[in-house]
């Protein structure tokens, strides 16, 4: 009677969880990929926690708060390490949905994944896409600031530029006005005697030339 | 005794009112600081963009390290003595380009225009690569790198599918980049973000040429005849000959100032750092070939121990081949299905890709840096390193368009010279932005294939055969003496007089009779949807287009030639001789 109840419930069994059944779900772990010396070895054990992580998730689910370890299967696990498994009702009669089955493994892929010491990469559910993380978004984007730095740096530069150079042009046709009047005077031949130009010596105008002694000087007074 | 001396005015600039002044009106030139200023300053124009990503590529084509002997040949065949004449012509007739040429001879001044011209073409294409070049340095203080990662698709399943099939650095490139359309008809609009860049770009050239060309001096292109003919080539646009900025930068030299040794110099150094620059470009490439290798390999491993359920980590690049021959016997109909998703890993062909131009820049370049440790402070490094190189012949550039436009008397006695940079610099930077829309770039490779190629061998040959045959070689040569106190080695008169207008003669009909030969004219264009570039034809406006750049500045010579004829024909006819 008991090995018709076993054969009873490995033929169940075999019926509800096997390779593309309805309503099953293949998962893939890369346990030495991830961990490398420290990976642990997949015995029954682990087998056991898994089921017990699948049947937390599908606790979380609303009508399905019953769930227990027994009415999650798992079938044709090889040495990748990679099985399939189903998760039934109550009555051990058919499957739940693959839908709700995907959502709850979705909300709590987290806690499953460090369970195991995984991650989304190594322990693949397939047919089950994880959400991606998001790159973290600064509220402004990083380049606009540094543009605006070196931006404002290079229009006050040009501004300084331009405005140094407006003032020297300035100092500029203000400067020789000055020495235009005086030289309006003289003729335009500038006198060298005795080898000493009369330019630089000559500030007031007028043709004074002040390599020659003045006459007072020269003669006794009378 | 009096003894009146009329003086000259040294740095008189005063155009008075009244006609009584009896200053002569030469100005005075403004000078370089000391020689060395001016051999950076022809540095930091020569040594450019295409030394770092054109010369390794045609290394890398035409057989690595003999490459060199056909480049060394053209270099002293060629590039140097073309080099030592501009600047000769720049320094004996202290002018920019179109002054030069109108003192060589008044019919050929249409060579100063048009090199004018093709500067013009040049600065407004050129700078668009600053801008890309500001746009990933200011990327670059991130982490992770933008370019490193694909963004995520609409549900967060999973990452853009464009990213997907293409790379994350040629999507980063092609799309967040450029936004590029899929072809050259589609024009899109002005894109806001390279637009700022673009204006960031001139306006940094401006604050730098604000004051004249003197303060660029503080600153700091490239067996088998192909091979032949890409080494001259490159020689000749590497440096930078025919667009008039070395004229504009001789002429401010002292007229003693020795330009055989600086000619000399800055080939040299334009030479080497090509060279340095394919080293350190070769390393890259092998770094990117062993990690797509390798990345490569590890797929294959995957694909194959997910497919047969073998044990994780029992598969390696070791028994990868034992093992595939195995599966294939043992599994034979599952490994058929497996088979064509199964990759061929090479090493060598990750290293036969070679990459020229902005593909090489910012695609190739930022896959290294990605997967290098520290990668921001590499990336920082390198766009700043662009950026210099850049900016150095973008001022090259501009020198060459507004040395003439302030020789001229009669632009620069209404406007300051920071009001000619401004203008130069504004109405460039408003056709740029042509480039930064969604087709920009396809315009882009417009201009930098045809408008500056076919002109300035033309320019180069008639500047040489004016300068030998027009003015005169025996005169340019006694110039030379008077004004340098040294005699002209024969080569020089050698390479002047026959060697390099034979060259040039020889790559003109080459290029021309190539470009006529291929029929239509195709541009590669990026496929969103596949995730690569297809080729496709150009269509009759961009054609058009095409031939109005070439036209442009090719026509400059004879139509200012006929116009100056003309003219003095009519000066002739209409002045009667006095009695």
């Amino acid at each position: 009677m008991l090995w018709l109840l076993l054969f009873l419930v490995t033929a169940i069994h075999a019926e509800l969880c096997h390779p593309d059944a309805e309503n099953a779900f293949k998962v893939r772990l890369s346990i030495r990929t991830a961990l490398g010396d420290k990976a642990y070895v997949w015995d029954t054990d682990e087998e056991y926690l898994f089921r017990a992580m699948v049947a937390f998730s599908m606790r979380k689910v609303p009508n399905r708060e019953t769930t227990e370890i027994s009415h999650v299967l798992l079938c044709n696990v090889t040495q990748r390490v990679s099985f399939w498994f189903v998760v039934t009702d109550p009555s051990k009669n058919h499957t739940l949905p693959a839908a709700e089955v995907q959502s709850a493994i979705r909300m709590n892929r987290n806690r499953i994944n460090s369970a195991f010491f995984l991650d989304d990469h190594t322990l693949e559910f397939l047919k089950i896409p994880s959400t991606l993380a998001p790159p973290p978004d600064a509220s402004v984007p990083v380049w606009i600031i540094v543009f605006g730095v070196i931006f404002c740096i290079v229009v006050v530069a040009i501004a300084l530029l331009v405005l140094s150079g407006i003032r020297q042009r300035r100092r500029n046709n203000k400067g020789p006005l000055g020495v235009e009047d005086a030289e309006d005077k003289c003729e335009n031949i500038i006198t060298i005697e005795n080898g000493i130009p009369c330019d630089p010596l000559d500030t007031k105008g007028g043709l004074i030339n002040d390599g020659f002694l003045t006459e007072d000087e020269r003669l006794t007074p009378l | 005794m009096r003894l009146a001396i009329k003086r000259r005015a040294s740095s008189g600039q005063r155009p008075g009112p009244d006609g009584e002044r009896a200053w002569d009106m030469e100005k005075a030139r403004p000078q370089w600081g000391n020689p060395l200023q001016f051999v950076f300053a022809c540095i930091s124009y020569a040594v450019g963009l295409g030394n770092v990503w054109r010369f390794p590529y045609l290394c890398q084509m035409y057989g690595g390290g003999s490459f060199l002997v056909p480049y060394v040949i053209m270099l002293i065949v060629e590039g140097m003595p073309l080099l030592y004449l501009e600047l000769a012509v720049g320094q004996r007739m202290r002018q920019g380009s179109i002054g030069a040429w109108r003192t060589i001879s008044p019919y050929l001044s249409g060579v100063g225009v048009a090199s004018v011209v093709v500067s013009f073409f040049l600065s407004m294409y050129y700078n668009v690569i600053n801008a890309w070049g500001f746009w990933y340095l200011f990327h670059s203080f991130q982490d992770p790198l933008p370019w490193s990662v694909c963004p995520l698709n609409g549900n967060r399943t999973g990452y853009d599918e464009e990213c997907e099939k293409a790379s994350s650095t040629q999507y980063f490139w092609y799309r967040k980049t450029l936004n590029i359309s899929p072809s050259i008809q589609e024009n899109g609009g002005v894109q806001w973000e390279p637009a700022l860049c673009l204006t960031l770009a001139w306006l940094v050239v401006y604050l730098c040429i604000l004051r004249g060309t003197e303060s660029t001096g503080k600153m700091e292109q490239l067996a088998n005849p192909k091979a032949w003919i890409n080494a001259a080539t490159q020689i000749f646009f590497s440096l930078g000959l025919g667009f008039g900025s070395l004229i504009a930068f001789a002429s401010y030299n002292e007229p003693s100032n020795n330009c055989q040794k600086h000619a000399i110099i800055v080939s040299i150094i334009n030479s080497s750092t090509s060279i340095f620059a394919s080293i350190v470009t070769f390393s890259i490439y092998g770094f990117k070939a062993t990690f797509n290798y390798e990345n490569c390999l590890n797929k294959v491993i995957l694909l194959l121990t997910n497919s047969f359920d073998l044990e994780d980590g029992f598969l390696t690049a070791n028994n990868l081949e034992e093992v595939k021959d195995y599966l294939a016997s043992t599994y034979p109909s599952k490994y058929s299905d497996v088979f064509p998703h199964i990759r061929n890993c090479s090493l060598e062909s990750e290293l036969n890709t070679a990459v020229q131009g902005t593909g090489l820049a910012f695609i190739v370049y930022t896959e290294a840096i990605k997967n290098m440790e520290v990668s921001q402070l590499w990336s920082v490094l390198y766009f700043f390193m662009l950026l210099m190189l850049g900016m150095g012949s973008m001022l090259g550039n501009t020198a060459a368009i507004l040395t003439p436009l302030t020789d001229s008397k009669v632009i620069s006695s209404y406007l300051p010279k920071e009001a000619i940079s401004g203008l130069v610099c504004l109405i460039n930077c408003a056709i740029g932005m042509v480039f930064t829309m969604e087709a920009g770039n396809y315009w882009f490779d417009i201009f930098n294939d045809y408008a500056a190629t076919l002109s300035l061998l033309l320019i180069v040959l008639v500047e040489t055969i004016a300068v030998c045959y027009v003015y005169g070689l025996k005169r340019f040569e006694s110039d030379l003496q008077a004004m340098t106190g040294r005699s002209l080695n024969w080569y020089w008169k050698a390479m002047w007089a026959f060697v390099s207008p034979v060259l040039i003669i020889s790559l003109f009909v080459f290029y021309l009779s190539d470009y006529i030969l291929t029929g239509t004219l195709q541009y590669q264009a990026w496929d969103a949807t596949q995730g690569q570039l297809v080729t496709k034809d150009y269509p009759p406006h961009a054609l058009a287009v095409i031939g109005l750049l070439v036209a442009s500045s090719t026509m400059c010579i004879p139509l200012v030639a006929l116009g100056t004829f003309i003219r003095n024909r009519l000066k002739r006819g209409g002045s009667s001789p006095v009695a």
